[in-house]
């Protein structure tokens, strides 16, 4: 047992451990306190270098009490790349891709479902769900598919279709939404108000976001146990920023980092950029209404924004926004370069990456983690249009070699 | 009357109904007049004046900072919720 209380992150009144996500006091976010002390005893880098590549190696760290609830699809611990090439490119010494796409059902979300759905199950709940920009409905689904949970998925009705298909097939209650994210979420809000479900996001969500935690735990034991200088991050309700951050403040409070000085910088599109626009202007969090290609990251009234700008300012980082063809061109750079497919919320990462790099507010001797945290072949609706067709051929030789030499012949004329 | 839908943690103001009927021609004085028969209500909600940080306040389904906030104007039969701002995502 190495959890003691939630705690109301705004006034510190504590509660017991229970589906609450809110202070009743203040309505403030309730957050899980551990015991570190106890932690401490209990772990070492040795323990955790020993167990399975799963998020599940932080067990300590994670507010699950018993293993037999646990419902483990094998998320996390996914790939940490050199990214030379990617590096060159945008002009950095040295920059590192955590590359999160390859989770069970292709993003991060896999590491928070898995552990609200572990909680749900110890809560005793038979139904969870959720409301999404798509992939934590596809997370949600396969995870009480596993569990064998009732479940119900709330999505903005004009979703990327690759999202929906892959939430259908793990054959949950989908229900779409005609309106934005930010309407299908205050929407679950009522109705968690009135059905004794654990919507992972909602009354669950102090579990939930405990499981981004792990992101800030994996990418500092795959540097050989520290903390990166920045890590670059995308930000939709700015809950995986903060527990990223957490994350790694909790390495150094248990000793195993030396210091977490990691300056934490936030990507969004300029279509739906609420906490980057508050951290540039000084002002307090205004809601937008999204109106971008990019559909993952588009929340335009964060929960966890305000504390978002906070990590961002106290941990020295700064926050960009990408435009819509600047997104695409970031898929595309990351693919070409690294071999790594991702989907709009990726390129929004390297593409205000590539802007900050550039404006000098990222120093180009700086070590830079970019968090790739969603898989290409959910997006694809979106890239196609931005692709030409590949030429086609009869299949004859002759033919070929007209292609190819008019292709050389071309080139040629171009010098 | 509108029809006020309240969060769990308000729900001791409605003796644990989740949506309660009130009156009033802003959600202004909506709040206030919920206030007079269950006082502490409005202070669990407004600060200085203004909708506290970790509340949003919809009306019709819509968020009031895209309206005037809490002077956005109510009509008979329009539904209020008063919901925490920190939720999903
Ligand atoms: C691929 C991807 N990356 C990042 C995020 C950001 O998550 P958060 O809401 O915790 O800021 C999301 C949110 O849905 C996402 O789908
Ligand atoms: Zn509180």
């Amino acid at each position: 047992m190495t959890v003691i209380s939630l705690k109301c992150r705004n006034c510190g009144k504590r509660y017991p451990v229970e589906a609450i996500s809110i202070c009743e006091e203040c309505f403030g976010p309730l957050e899980v306190e551990y015991d570190y002390e106890a932690i401490k005893e209990k772990l070492s880098k040795e323990k955790i270098e020993k167990r399975a590549p799963t998020l599940w190696r932080y067990r300590e760290l994670l507010p699950v009490e018993s293993d037999s609830s646990i419902v483990d699809l094998q998320a996390g611990f996914t790939p940490l790349h050199r990214a030379d090439n990617l590096a060159e490119a945008l002009g950095l010494k040295e920059l590192y891709i955590k590359n999160d796409s390859v989770n069970p059902t292709f993003s991060f979300k896999d590491r928070v479902v898995s552990v609200a759905v572990s909680k749900a199950i110890e809560f005793g709940f038979d139904t969870v769900g959720c409301a999404s920009t798509g992939n934590l409905a596809n997370s949600v689904a396969a995870h009480a598919a596993k569990a064998k949970l009732n479940c119900y998925i709330f999505i903005p009705a004009n979703l990327n279709l690759g999202k929906i298909i892959q939430t259908l097939a793990y054959d949950p209650n989908l229900i779409s939404v005609e309106g934005n994210y930010d309407d299908v979420n205050r929407l679950c809000t009522e109705i968690a108000g009135y059905y004794n479900w654990g919507f992972v996001n909602i009354n669950l969500r102090p579990f939930y976001s405990e499981g981004s935690k792990t992101l800030g735990y994996e990418v500092a034991e795959q540097l050989g146990w520290r903390a990166p200088e920045r890590a670059i991050i995308p930000v939709a309700s700015g809950s995986l920023l903060t527990k990223i951050y957490k994350g790694l403040k909790e390495f150094e409070t248990l000793g195993l980092i030396d210091s977490a000085d990691t300056r934490i910088t936030a990507a969004q599109s300029e279509g739906c950029s609420p906490v980057t626009t508050a951290f540039r202007t000084g002002e307090p969090i205004k809601p937008v209404k999204p109106n971008t290609i990019e559909k993952s990251l588009a929340i335009g009234n964060p929960a966890d924004g305000y504390y978002a700008v906070k990590v961002i300012k106290e941990s020295g980082g700064t926050a960009g926004a990408a435009s819509d063809p600047e997104i695409i061109e970031g898929i595309k750079l990351l693919a070409k370069t690294e071999g790594i497919f991702t989907e709009t919320a990726g390129g929004v990462v390297i593409a205000t990456l590539k802007k900050l790099v550039e404006a000098g507010e990222i120093d180009r001797d700086e070590s830079v983690v970019a968090y790739i945290t969603g898989n290409g072949l959910k997006t694809q609706d979106v890239l196609a249009n931005y692709l030409t067709k590949p030429p086609v051929i009869k299949p004859d030789l002759d033919a070929f070699r007209e292609l190819v030499e008019k292709k050389l012949e071309k080139e040629v004329v171009a010098w | 009357m509108v029809t006020v839908r309240l969060a769990t943690p308000l729900r001791k103001f409605s003796d644990g109904k989740p949506e309660i009927q009130a009156s009033g021609k802003t959600i202004r004085e909506i709040i206030e007049n919920i206030d007079k028969a269950k006082p502490g209500f409005k202070e669990r909600i407004i600060e200085n004046g203004e909708i506290k940080q970790f509340i949003n306040i919809f009306h019709n389904n819509e968020d009031v900072r895209f309206k005037k906030g809490l002077d956005t104007e109510v009509a008979e039969d329009d539904v209020i919720s008063i919901l925490p701002a920190v939720s999903g995502g």
